[in-house]
């Protein structure tokens, strides 16, 4: 009887959580229509859950800045939707509910997104990290590789013994493109150093990336880097007294010591604009790639041991990485063996960019095609 | 090196055998308890949870053990009481244990805490090889070796743990012998599910200490699949759980020290030594060498003649 009742509680504890969870959403002030504009429900597709305090959870402080707007409503997002054909079934769903903007926020959304989207005309579809669009699809993504280079430079400042560890996610041309862009920021300021490489391949799992992070340390690495969505990497550089630049969104608490800056998405900056051109009626499908002049990436503010000439002179290759006079990819790069991969005076053209698929050198690890 | 290499092995493998050994203590009393990865995370964020609001590792412990204890006796409950379908209350409770860890969750999401920090066992410590690995470590490792062997003698020293096996092995002969089936059953169920609950807490306190929804990563499954490796004796599971750890942190080693052979080949070798180990499993069966307790997965019920 007892445990009949533990089970009752608990699901009335169940209840009035999801109750509770409504009752948020709810809250958002729905303000009045302004002028001609449409008003905005938008939904969102996550990967991953909000609380990764990771990828996921800056693409949802963007919904919520997003939400300010006068003309936008309270917005949906449904969390850890499995990539692929599944994922149609719910971004379906979304529309059904009445969603006129849908934002999918994983590469593997991509084909499910454009069959959903050829159903449903009338609603606006925004993709991140594909290639495919549509009349009523755009895609969109950031120059992550700009304040990649920026943290590169800090690194390459801050590390005694020249060598950087960088705990990667997955050999695609997303992850390899933020490597050596941070491994050109290295090199400018420390010819020295030399950035190696663990794959985890995962996203996301904390034990296995604190694993990572542990096997750079053992073999030297003073300064890690990473691309993963936990925050397990600034973890174990401050167990060990190293230096780490963190991802995805400001993670200094996990590492007061060790963190030393990171570059850092914005998506409120994309998702503001994308929602008054859906609301005027300007927005046009189109292939979006914002960088730090957009406002879409950032370098975090640095930690305080970083000495001021460093922190001025990331400052002036930002101005310059803003007003378009320095490219990280601005040739002469060579790539591993040695052979030029954009030849001196040229910048390769975003196809290029998005499709890289070598390391530069200085970059110690194997892409194994 | 190889000091080093071990050191991470025991750090990488100590979760999964909490939750291997929690399994086998299931499993030995005939119930099947899928709910291993649910248990996990419930473990994790009550760990979690109870020690950033106390201040106390040993509090956290506790709580994840018993907020797991209690998890599992609604599986227990199920299984037992109401004789349900094991392999669905199981699968229940990990749908249960993701969804509920993520709602209540959220707001410890980004929170700190100090972990458990290392205990030099001053002597044992000073062995060469083996010392710094397996007695340069945190409180909860010692508490899964010790564990390890506390099991083994529970089950193989004691009238306790005779009964209970016998309680997997044929129920109704030790509802004969006046063994109380049900309890039995019910208190392995509870007990194992909290042992579980520790490995979760090993993730949330000691090797990343933080709260991140869904942070056990599958590590629940793998223990799943041990229990069968391990053929139910908590020696094997102690083995086969620094296996899988020793071969996670070998191949990321591998990759850090530059090595030359791609890392997909590096990165199969847990996938092929999961297959290689499900084969000479079989082949083992196959000479019934089989240790799987008889009346795993079947409820029991006086009533029912046979």
């Amino acid at each position: 009887m007892k445990k009949l009742i533990l089970l009752v509680i608990a699901m009335l504890l169940l209840a009035l959580g999801c109750s509770k969870q409504e009752e948020n959403s709810k809250t958002q002030p729905v303000a009045a229509d302004k002028d001609s504009s449409t008003q905005i429900k938008a939904g969102f597709i996550y990967v991953g859950p909000v609380g990764d305090a990771g990828w996921t959870y800056a693409h949802d402080q963007g919904r919520i800045e997003m939400e300010k707007l006068p003309f936008v409503e309270p917005s949906t997002y449904i969390e850890s939707v499995p990539e692929g054909a599944e994922s149609a079934r719910v971004i379906t769903g979304l529309v059904q509910k009445g969603a006129n903007l849908v934002f999918t926020t994983s590469f593997g959304y991509m084909d499910a997104t454009l069959d959903v989207a050829r159903r449903f005309k009338d609603v606006t579809f925004m993709h991140c990290s594909g290639f495919k669009s549509a009349e009523n699809v755009g895609n969109y993504f950031g120059r992550m590789y700009e304040p990649r280079y920026l943290s590169g430079i800090v690194a390459g400042k801050m590390t005694k013994k020249n060598v950087i560890g960088y705990v990667a996610a997955f050999p695609i041309p997303e992850v390899i493109r933020g490597i050596n862009a941070f491994t050109l920021g290295v090199q400018s300021v420390n010819p020295e150093a030399e950035v190696k490489v663990v794959w985890t391949q995962t996203w996301f799992d904390p034990g296995v990336e604190r694993d990572a992070a542990d096997s750079l340390l053992d073999v030297g690495a003073d300064v890690l880097a990473m691309h993963q969505d936990a925050p397990a990497t600034m973890q174990a550089a401050e167990a060990r007294g190293a230096y780490v630049i963190g991802y995805n969104s400001d993670m200094r608490k996990f590492a007061p010591n060790a963190f030393l800056t990171a570059p850092v998405w914005n998506w409120g900056a994309l998702y503001t604009k994308v929602a008054q051109q859906v609301a005027d009626g300007s927005w046009e499908s189109s292939a979006i790639w914002w960088g730090m002049k957009e406002g879409l990436v950032e370098l975090a503010p640095m930690n305080p041991k970083v000495p001021a000439e460093v922190k001025a002179l990331v400052a002036q290759k930002a101005a310059e990485i803003k007003k378009g006079t320095l490219h990280p990819f601005a040739g002469p790069i060579k790539n591993q063996q040695g052979e030029t991969v954009v030849a001196a005076g040229s910048i390769p053209a975003d196809g290029d960019l998005l499709g890289m698929n070598y390391f530069v050198s200085g970059v110690q690890g194997t892409i194994s095609n | 090196m190889v000091e080093i290499l071990l050191d991470a092995t025991v750090r990488a493998g100590t979760p999964i055998l909490f939750a291997t050994l929690g399994a086998i203590i299931n499993e030995r009393a005939g119930i099947i308890n899928l709910g291993i990865e649910g248990l996990m995370l419930i473990g994790a964020l009550a760990g979690f949870a109870a020690t950033s609001l106390s201040g106390s590792l040993l509090i956290g412990v506790i709580a994840a053990f018993v907020a797991a204890l209690l998890a599992g006796s609604v599986h227990g409950f199920i299984t037992v009481q109401l004789r349900g379908n094991q392999i669905v209350s199981g699968l229940a409770l990990t749908m249960f244990g993701i969804g509920i860890t993520a709602l209540f969750g959220r707001s410890m999401v980004g929170l700190t805490i100090a972990g458990f920090e290392r205990l030099t066992i001053p002597g044992l410590s000073m062995i060469p090889v083996i010392g710094k690995p397996f007695f340069n470590q945190d409180a909860l490792i010692y508490l899964s070796f010790v564990l390890v062997f506390a099991i083994a003698f529970f089950f193989y020293r004691t009238r306790w743990g005779l009964a209970l096996r016998t309680v997997g092995e044929n129920p109704a002969a030790a509802d004969t012998c006046g063994v109380p089936v049900n309890l039995y059953r019910f208190l392995a169920v509870s007990i194992g599910s909290g042992i579980v609950g520790i490995g979760g807490a090993y993730l949330s306190l000691a090797s990343t200490p933080m709260w991140i929804e869904n942070m056990s990563a599958g590590r629940g499954w793998i223990a799943v699949a041990l229990v069968i490796f391990a053929s139910w004796s908590s020696y094997r599971a102690l083995a086969g759980a620094y296996l899988f750890g020793g071969i996670t942190a070998m191949q990321l080693r591998f990759q850090a020290m530059g090595t030359t052979i791609s890392a997909h080949i590096l990165q199969m070798l847990p996938y092929i030594f999961t297959i290689l180990v499900l084969v000479i499993s079989t082949v083992r069966l196959a000479k019934g060498a089989s240790q799987q307790p008889e009346s795993l997965g079947q409820p029991y019920d006086r009533e029912d003649r046979k």
